[in-house]
């Protein structure tokens, strides 16, 4: 393969000319007799760039969880084709970390932190003793070295999503996918979370796909929010978000570029 | 404590009642011995070592069958809770062995085996195996799915997958199962050493009856009865405790 205008990316050399992750024409549909009926998505054509923060919104039920599902590998579409770094996907991949919305079912309940986030590491045959340091690592980064020894079951739900986040970055994502992963935060903890989401993508120039139905949130990350339309889901509207980085909780939230987007985006939600 | 002894009034009055009955000639039944000769018979078999040996024997094979429907039971049972269209396979012909006897097997394993600890075994784990078999079937459905796919995206090799969400998951009911499983072991072991193999606390308590000596088969009696209860207690607290280390990964 020729490199062109090549980009060092996580120690790897990366085309840029060439998505992250590409979509052509995904189409999902249930059932075999009457596949009308039972569209989930349709005809998703869109490229996600290297080190993009792209947010999708859509109405709830409306196929964005779904979506996600697809590019994570768990769900083969029924139409049309998903790349990533030009090679087909076809299954789920270490390279493409995937956040679960409800936290409390994907934590091991029965491992603490430390032996949740190992999970990832033994699943890559890194030896024991060569996971301490990284573990360490990734409880710094998350903040969670005092809950290291907790379990699940003893953490408040911020923490969870934190351990969840760190269990995901510890399986060395090329791809971060999200699935309204700070939906049933309360405000300050989302508010949190958000940053250090940006923090992240921004340090590890990490790809993020992420699926909200809160369209602040959206503006508030994305470089880029893709609208999702109802029944079958297929993309509305593209908005490029031109708001300057590092973004700020008040500042950007203020920014009149910031109340157009939302204007925007609440007037198409509605009218679908 | 206080429960404890106001639960063993009954019986100490019953056994005070026996033996001063059977002392005063009210009772005269020959399957009735006297407590003091049980007793005595007891402390007996205990000295001699008759009765750990037949134990040692029992426990043996009930264990060995035990260990051998455990190892089916869970592997098979993962498999089978995993997936749906293989179930639908073997369910009909799970539910046409499993209301079969284990015992009425006695003959053809007799046929296969000759006497002796395969034979027993075998029958053994044939009875256990069902229980555990159709609980770890109903437990790993019950896996919550988010796990299952978190074991996806770390592309999981099946046995890490067993080992590391699966039966940690299954744990609870699994263990119900083979406690379950534990007391039918016992039982069955002792019935086929009733009906026909020479060995173990069976063969022992039918050849006290044969020779007419109740005192010890009773001493037996209760001597099963002690670690019928010793084995729940050691499955009900010690055995979790090192599956439980395992199971919390580090």
């Amino acid at each position: 393969m020729q490199v062109r205008a090549g980009r060092t990316v996580t120690g790897a050399t990366i085309d840029a000319a060439i998505p992250a992750v590409s979509m052509h024409q995904v189409g999902l549909s249930f059932g075999d007799s009457s596949p009308e009926r039972r569209l989930v998505l349709a005809d998703i054509t869109l490229d996600v760039r290297e080190g993009e923060f792209l947010c999708i919104v859509g109405p709830s039920g409306s196929g964005k969880t779904t979506l996600l599902r697809i590019l994570a590998g768990l769900i083969q579409p029924t139409a049309g084709e998903v790349r990533f770094r030009g090679q087909a996907v076809s299954g789920p991949s270490r390279e493409r970390a995937i956040i679960f919305q409800d936290y409390s079912k994907a934590l091991l309940p029965w491992r603490n932190v430390t032996a949740n986030i190992a999970l990832s590491l033994e699943a890559q045959s890194i030896r024991p003793a060569d996971q301490q340091p990284i573990i360490a690592a990734l409880l710094a980064k998350m903040g969670l070295e005092r809950a290291a020894s907790q379990y699940p079951g003893q953490l408040s739900g911020g923490m969870q999503q934190r351990v969840q986040i760190a269990r995901c970055l510890a399986q060395h994502p090329k791809i971060l996918l999200m699935d309204e992963p700070f939906g049933a935060l309360d405000a300050m903890t989302r508010q949190a979370l958000q940053d250090e989401i940006l923090l992240l993508s921004t340090e590890q120039h990490m790809t993020v796909i992420f699926i909200t139905h809160d369209l602040e949130e959206a503006i508030y990350l994305g470089d880029r929010v893709v609208v999702l339309g109802d029944t079958p889901a297929r993309i509305i509207e593209t908005i490029d978000v031109d708001l300057p980085r590092p973004r700020d909780q008040l500042t950007t939230r203020e920014d009149p570029r910031f109340l157009a987007h939302r204007h925007r985006l609440f007037s198409l939600l509605r009218r679908h | 404590m206080r429960r404890l002894l106001l639960g063993s009034i009954l019986p100490a009055l019953f056994i005070v009642f026996w033996e001063i009955s059977s002392r005063t000639g009210v009772l005269t039944l020959e399957s009735l011995s006297r407590p003091s000769d049980i007793l005595r018979a007891g402390i007996v078999g205990l000295a001699d070592g008759s009765i750990l040996v037949a134990t040692g024997q029992t426990f043996e094979t009930a264990l060995l069958g035990l260990t051998l429907a455990a190892f089916a039971g869970i592997i098979a049972g993962a498999v089978l809770g995993l997936s749906p269209v293989l179930e639908r396979v073997v369910d009909p012909t799970i539910e046409a062995l499993r209301p079969i006897p284990a015992v009425a097997f006695i003959p053809l394993a007799l046929m296969m085996f000759g006497f002796g600890v395969s034979m027993e075994a075998t029958i053994v784990a044939y009875a256990c195996v069902w229980p555990i078999l159709i609980v770890t079937i109903s437990a790993v459905k019950a896996i919550e799915p988010r796990l299952l796919e978190v074991a996806d995206v770390l592309e999981m090799t099946f046995v890490e997958r067993l080992r590391k969400i699966i039966l940690p998951a299954a744990f609870a009911r699994i263990n119900v199962s083979l406690r379950v499983a534990a007391g039918i072991a016992l039982v069955v072991a002792v019935t086929v050493e009733i009906v026909l193999n020479p060995r173990g606390l069976g063969y022992s308590l039918i050849l006290a009856q044969q020779s007419l000596r109740v005192d010890v088969m009773y001493a037996q009696l209760l001597w099963l009865c002690v670690i019928g209860y010793a084995l729940n207690v050691v499955l009900l607290n010690i055995g979790p405790a090192p599956i439980a280390v395992w199971r919390a990964g580090r």
